[in-house]
């Protein structure tokens, strides 16, 4: 028997969950389709809306004030900037306390595992305490046996970027014996466990031991930061056992990939479309769709050589950008893989990217544009399919890292991809 | 006693680390300057590949001769820099079958083992061989590290008193009554400002007894300083690294001369080569895309899985070609690969200095012994040459490379592969106490590795990099170019590591952009996102000139927000 919905939304992030849960709220029948674990896993974890301008602007303090300068092709000026509150209220809900930020419209700076800060609008409730505009004194600490964050490099850093209060860092070494190479994923396990570490002063809890370890260093701090390993099920239970330890707030610093708190993110929004009632089926690529009188009817899923299809009356299409596999490219062509949307490039590669690091690069701008109601547009201007919307990074006419708006433009588009598939459903 | 006799010797490619290394051991007093890093001109910009001579056994078999007597004399010295992968010669049916023949009598008459394969044969052991291969002659072609190897020398060289100056150029040669006495030194002003008691833009005077350039394709410039022509005809080559190694034995087209005719396995990748364009300036060229596009088309010939293959990144190096006034050989593919040793007071009647130009990789050793002939003869000193029998540094004890394989506390393909990059030096490098987690996760390079190199090179992580592989994998630095720098506190200061990442982070960068397509711009995207986004490197405001105004953003729901009285929602 033919498998059928109302919406099947194909791709797994942050823009597809969002689609997914505004639609199924509306009302719809939805199936999420998901390839691959998607790339929230690579990401911060952070919830940015817009943190600098196109023009490199910023830190910007309120990112709804800059949406109306933004130019035309935008995601936002697309959808609007009711859309993106929209976008973020859809957030908010979903994922309940586990996140901050909603109280203000105003960013708030994060300490990043680089040293430096980063604005964003909403931030995991593990990270409220580490907030740069907080004067308290801070204390970050790093552990020996992880590498890519250097606390003491981190303090001295935040020094010289300027922030309003006394930060320190000290490296120690993680009180339970690991592998050689542990992951991150390895350390949190340890610590949801609580696991038993054996000492001269007998046995202590893996989050006691830590505390007990990290103590002698406070001297006067008033919170501490971790880097964000402080546990994967069970990481508020984490927090708060060595808060209380220590005595003072803990913090996480945003680290990655593989990022826990990106993990986490996930794991609360697939919750939240599991109560909202869509179906899922993950593993498993789209790898091809079959149209009529420019409709798409079905999308083919195929897995261990066989292709099952998906029949649905919409279609949308968060599948992501040049890192998720939303937009791919070979010597000569970008393209969109699933659906062959027009995806408009420059005919010479070396156009593509700017020679400089940080460059304005052509290529975080790839992607499809659309219609004001999110549909893909061919090169002449028509709309591809008149039942595909199209949501988050795989969106053109934005640089997400430049302008750090990845995750509000995938809520505000989802959400709109979302709501509007739904209606006409 | 009387003061050892001073030489001076401009360039820390092969050839000069390789005269710096005999000359000291010799017994002469040698500084070494380098305008940039070791290998920072040619030598770091090659294929990596260990000649068998057999690429030059038609059309050259004086150089086919030295190639394979070097080879043979590298595996002995320099273990630990060389991989013996074996090379073949493969022929294609359009290739000419009198060609092969000649290649093959060549090898014989040049003393280059050499066999014929079927083609057959030559798929059992290379599978992705074009099936179009008729027939093959396997020869022993490596690969060899020239980072390493360089490093070694320069390394060698130090143990027996030589002063290495990297980030020193030569903004003048002192001449004086008719001989070259010294030259004029400005020093570097960047991060990598190795070890040195020097400030960055500070001048010095530094007067030898003789002075010999080493300086490949830069030569000519060296040469009018003192106001003799060495007419040196740079000539660029491009090569593209492939993500992994599709063959993992060096594959030659047997043909006579052409472009794109080479893939090396060179440690985890595999590399094509080349191009050969004469230019101008070998400082200021351009690299065309055309050129990668040629070696990925033309080799997928050969190996045709190539033709869809993810690319990490293109490089192009200038070869230092040289022939005496005169000859005018149009093609630079036909201007010889034998080296040439000049000497100025013979030849222009300038005494205390000598040039060496032309030449190739394999046989730096053996440049390196002419030119220290040449120059102990002009200054009196009988002592021979013993760079072909005394080791390098992490060769001396082939012993060593075997116990350090043994478990250094690391997973075993990682100990594996540190130990090689280090030969007898693992043991003190690797055995610690402290955690060693692995920095670089594409090379598998770990801490100590990297402190290791810090210590040698000081805060440049670009002489860190060629000196352990980290940032030279599938990310191209983008999971570790930032935890690189992290090792380099609190040795050096936050500002220090700032600037030595920037700079790192930047070199990987435009060598990648040759390599912008498919698998490897998903890579570059990432790699732009976790540095932009999530790090927020672009936007630091320890590197912007405005401050931040921290109280215009969210205080949070701490003791600050409680101040004012919103403890509506706590945490």
């Amino acid at each position: 028997m033919a498998i059928r919905n109302e919406v099947v939304v194909v791709g797994g992030g942050l823009a597809g969950l969002t689609a997914a849960v505004a639609a199924a709220r509306a009302g719809a029948d939805v199936r999420l389709i998901s390839a691959t674990q998607s790339t929230l896993a690579q990401a911060s974890g952070l919830v940015d809306v817009l943190g600098y301008a196109p023009d490199g602007e910023g830190p910007l303090a309120d990112p709804f004030a800059a949406l109306a300068d933004l130019p035309d092709g935008h995601p936002y000026s697309t959808v609007g900037e009711d859309a993106v509150r929209d976008g973020l209220a859809l957030f908010d809900d979903a994922v309940g306390d586990r996140y901050c930020g909603g109280h203000t419209d105003r960013n708030a700076l994060v300490p990043t595992a680089g040293g430096t800060v980063k604005p964003t609008a909403r931030y995991p409730q593990g990270t409220a305490a580490g907030l740069a505009s907080d004067d308290r004194p801070a204390l970050l600490v790093d552990f020996e046996r992880l590498v890519g964050f250097d606390a003491p490099l981190a303090a001295a850093h935040l020094g010289a970027a300027g922030v309003p209060f006394d930060v320190r860092g000290v490296t120690v070494e993680f009180p339970v014996a690991l592998d050689p190479d542990a992951t991150v994923t390895r350390v949190a396990h340890v610590l949801d466990r609580d696991r038993a570490v054996e000492s001269d002063r007998g046995s202590a809890g893996a989050r006691a031991a830590l505390a007990e370890t990290v103590a002698p260093h406070l001297d006067g701090a008033e919170r501490v930061g971790f880097p964000a390993v402080l546990g994967d099920d069970r990481a508020d239970d984490v927090r708060t056992d060595i808060e209380e330890r220590l005595g003072v707030p803990v913090f996480e610093v945003p680290t990655g990939p593989p990022s826990l708190p990106g993990l986490r993110l996930e794991d609360a929004l697939v919750a939240a479309l599991d109560s909202a009632g869509a179906s899922v089926t993950t593993g498993n690529p789209v790898v091809d769709y079959e149209a009529a009188d420019g409709r798409i009817e079905a999308v083919y899923v195929e897995q261990n050589g066989q292709r099952t299809p998906y029949h649905a009356g919409q279609f949308v299409l968060a599948t992501g950008g040049l890192v998720g596999g939303g937009v791919d490219s070979d010597r000569a062509h970008v393209y969109e893989p699933v659906f062959g949307c027009h995806v408009a490039h420059p005919d010479d590669r070396y156009e593509w990217s700017e020679a400089a690091a940080f460059g304005e690069h052509a290529f975080a701008r790839f992607g499809v544009t659309v219609d004001g109601d999110l549909r893909p547009l061919d090169a002449r201007g028509e709309a591809e399919f008149a039942n595909l919307r199209a949501a988050g990074s795989v969106l053109g006419g934005y640089d997400f890292a430049a302008e750090k708006s990845g995750s509000g433009v995938s809520l505000a588009t989802g959400f709109v991809a979302g709501t509007h598939t739904a209606e006409v459903a | 006693m009387v003061d050892a006799q001073r030489v001076l010797v401009i360039g820390g490619g092969s050839t000069g680390t390789g005269i710096a290394r005999d000359l000291s051991m010799r017994g002469l007093d040698v500084t070494l300057v380098e305008r940039g890093n070791l290998t920072h001109g040619t030598t770091g910009r090659m294929h990596g590949l260990l000649h068998s001579g057999a690429r030059y056994a038609v059309s050259d078999r004086e150089s086919a001769r030295e190639c394979v007597a070097e080879n043979r004399i590298l595996r002995d010295i320099a273990g630990h820099c060389v991989e013996m992968t074996g090379g073949l010669f493969v022929a294609l049916p359009d290739d000419d079958e009198a060609y092969f023949e000649e290649k093959l009598r060549g090898c014989r008459d040049c003393g280059i083992p050499a066999e014929v394969l079927s083609s057959e044969e030559a798929r059992e052991r290379e599978p992705y061989l074009s099936r179009e291969v008729e027939r093959a002659i396997g020869v022993p072609d490596g690969a060899v590290d020239p980072f390493r190897l360089c490093v070694a020398n320069a390394l060698a060289a130090e143990e027996r008193g030589a002063r290495i100056e990297t980030h020193a150029e030569v903004t003048d040669l002192l001449v004086e009554d008719g001989a070259v006495a010294g030259a004029e030194i400005r020093h570097g002003d960047g991060p990598g400002k190795a070890r040195s008691a020097r400030t960055p833009g500070e001048r010095e005077a530094i007067r030898a007894d003789h002075v010999v350039s080493a300086t490949g394709a830069w030569a000519g410039r060296i040469g009018e300083m003192a106001g003799v022509e060495v007419a040196v005809r740079p000539s660029k080559g491009a090569m593209t690294v492939m993500n992994v190694r599709q063959v993992d034995t060096v594959i030659n087209r047997c043909r006579p001369k052409g472009d794109a005719d080479i893939v090396v396995p060179h440690e985890t990748t595999a590399i094509l080569g080349t191009t050969d364009v004469e230019v101008d300036d070998p400082d200021d060229y351009t690299e065309e895309g055309w050129e990668v596009d040629l070696l990925i088309d033309e080799l997928a010939e050969v190996v045709p899985i190539l033709a869809d293959a993810r690319t990490i990144r293109s490089f192009w190096g200038v070869r230092p070609l040289y022939e005496p006034p005169g000859t005018d050989t149009e093609d630079p593919t036909d201007v010889t690969r034998d080296f040439t040793v000049l000497d100025h007071g013979e030849r222009d009647g300038l005494a205390g200095f000598t040039s060496i130009v032309g030449g190739k990789f394999t046989t730096y050793r053996l440049m390196a012994e002419r030119v220290s002939d040449l120059v102990c003869a002009s200054l009196g000193v009988s002592a021979s040459s013993r760079t072909a029998e005394v080791p390098l540094p992490g060769s001396e004890d082939p012993e060593a490379l075997s116990v350090a394989m043994d478990d250094f506390g690391l997973t075993s393909p990682v100990a594996r592969r540190s130990a090689q990059r280090l030969g007898s030096r693992a043991p003190d490098v690797l055995d610690t106490d402290e955690p060693n987690p692995v920095v670089c996760g594409c090379e598998a390079v770990t801490r100590t590795e990297v402190r290791d190199a810090i210590d040698q090179a000081g805060p440049d992580l670009t002489a860190v990099r060629i000196r352990t592989r980290a940032s030279m994998g599938n990310c191209q630095g983008g999971f570790c170019a930032h935890a690189m720098a992290t090792e380099l506190h609190p040795v050096y200061d936050e500002s220090a590591v700032r600037a030595a990442l920037d700079d790192l982070y930047g070199e990987r960068w435009k060598g990648q952009r040759h390599a912008l397509w498919g698998e490897q711009l998903s890579q570059a995207a990432l790699t732009h996102a976790l540095h932009a986004a999530t790090m927020n490197r672009d936007g630091d405001p320890a590197a912007r000139a405005e401050s931040v105004d921290f109280a215009a953003f969210d205080p949070g729901l701490g003791d600050g927000a409680r101040r004012e009285g919103r403890t509506d929602r706590g945490d």
